[in-house]
């Protein structure tokens, strides 16, 4: 169900303040999403003052430089630091991004930090991203088939069929789609979300796939499916410019299509 | 999902909602006023089967300020729902989903709405 406002022991309060140090010139002021499990305190923001003469253009070069010189208790995740590894993903000024790929340039006052909404957190701007792996898992992301592999070679593909999979096949499953989603917020335990359900039509569109029917079978479902309202915001955060909010509608087509 | 040791991360308190999410809560408030100011429709019907004294005793309210604001409301809503309703109908047949294309037809549908709103307010008012 729909919850509106955060529960109690998730409501967040004014952290601390991290002054720049005397003489730093160009400032910019990042407030970022605290949590320490181990305080039995609620979440907070601190608030860093950062000298952007010595940071690099992106936010994770900044909240790197945040956990480097002012505050080594900052837990984030990243690694490949050029949009590829999905591990950065976060709430950065109101909108689901990757920090590696988010130049602060663009970013107008104070930039704002938070972990990927409506997510439990682990610590800081690191959320427990289990069930939406489940999810990712429960839509059986491989090649099914009943015939016999070809002894000689592989499982041919035309190049049409191999261009159906393109703009489904480059998902690196960050989360950025589902967690930006409101209809997952409110129904993430049995909305699919738009990362698995394009997922599922990356397989159900393959050619080689011969297990279609049971894909659309398993989808065929009140919730898992159709709590997609094309709200658009999955298409409108995902940093490598895919379409889930297509490709959940191709599905439902499908789902017409084979029935008439 | 709720799991007790965790906090919740927030997300409405601080997601920054593009026009095609605000026009998306939109569509599904307009819906929900629609629904109310059908029943109010079908009120005024009754009093106008009624008796004119029971239309005219009616008229005066929606003659109003209060009666005015609510017909507006509902005419807007109504265009509103109709112009974004069009944009689902694109969408279930599976066109129109490049983000260019529904930022445009989300302005789009506002736009339409509220001259469609304006228009029937000026004709309304000659009549």
């Amino acid at each position: 169900m729909a919850e509106f406002f955060l529960p109690a022991n998730s409501v967040v309060k004014q952290g601390k303040l991290f002054k720049a140090t005397e003489g730093v010139k160009n400032i910019r002021r990042f407030i970022v999403y605290r949590y320490d499990p181990s305080s039995g305190e609620n979440p907070s923001t601190d608030t860093y003052e950062v000298d952007m003469d010595t940071c690099g253009p992106m936010v994770l070069d900044a909240l790197l430089k945040i956990k480097d010189e002012m505050d080594a208790t900052l837990s984030l995740r990243r690694s490949c630091r050029e949009g590829i590894c999905g591990s950065c993903s976060m709430n950065i000024d109101g909108t689901n991004t990757l920090a590696c790929t988010q130049a602060i340039s663009d970013i107008r006052g104070e930039v704002k930090v938070y972990p990927l909404p409506h997510q439990p957190v682990v610590r800081d701007l690191v959320s427990d991203l289990t069930h939406f792996y489940a999810q990712y898992a429960s839509v059986e992301p491989w090649m099914k088939t009943d015939s016999a592999t070809p002894p000689d070679r592989e499982r041919l593909q035309s190049r049409e069929d191999r261009e159906k999979l393109d703009g489904l096949y480059e998902c690196i499953l960050c989360a950025c789609c589902s967690t930006s989603c409101p209809s997952y917020w409110w129904n993430a335990d049995r909305y699919l979300g738009p990362a698995a359900l394009l997922n599922a039509y990356r397989w159900i569109v393959d050619s080689r796939d011969e297990a279609t029917g049971d894909r659309l079978d398993d989808l065929e479902d009140p919730f898992k499916l159709y709590r997609c309202h094309t709200i658009m915001n999955c298409t409108q955060v995902c940093p490598k410019g895919l379409n889930p909010a297509k490709a959940i509608a191709e599905t439902k087509k499908l789902m017409v299509q084979r029935k008439i | 999902m709720s799991n007790s040791n965790h906090p919740t991360s927030p997300h409405l308190q601080i997601y920054r909602l593009p026009l095609t999410a605000l026009l998306s809560i939109t569509h599904r408030i307009t819906g929900v006023i629609l629904a109310f100011g059908c029943a109010i429709l079908i009120w005024i019907l009754t009093a106008a089967a009624d008796s004119a004294a029971a239309y005219e005793q009616l008229a005066a309210h929606f003659g109003s300020w209060y009666g005015q604001i609510f017909l507006l409301g509902f005419v807007f809503s109504l265009y509103l729902h109709f112009c974004n309703g069009i944009r689902h109908l694109f969408w279930d047949v599976g066109y129109g989903f490049e983000l260019e294309t529904v930022d445009l037809t989300a302005k789009l549908a506002i736009m339409v709405a509220l001259v469609m709103t304006i228009a029937t307010w000026v004709v309304a008012r000659m009549a």
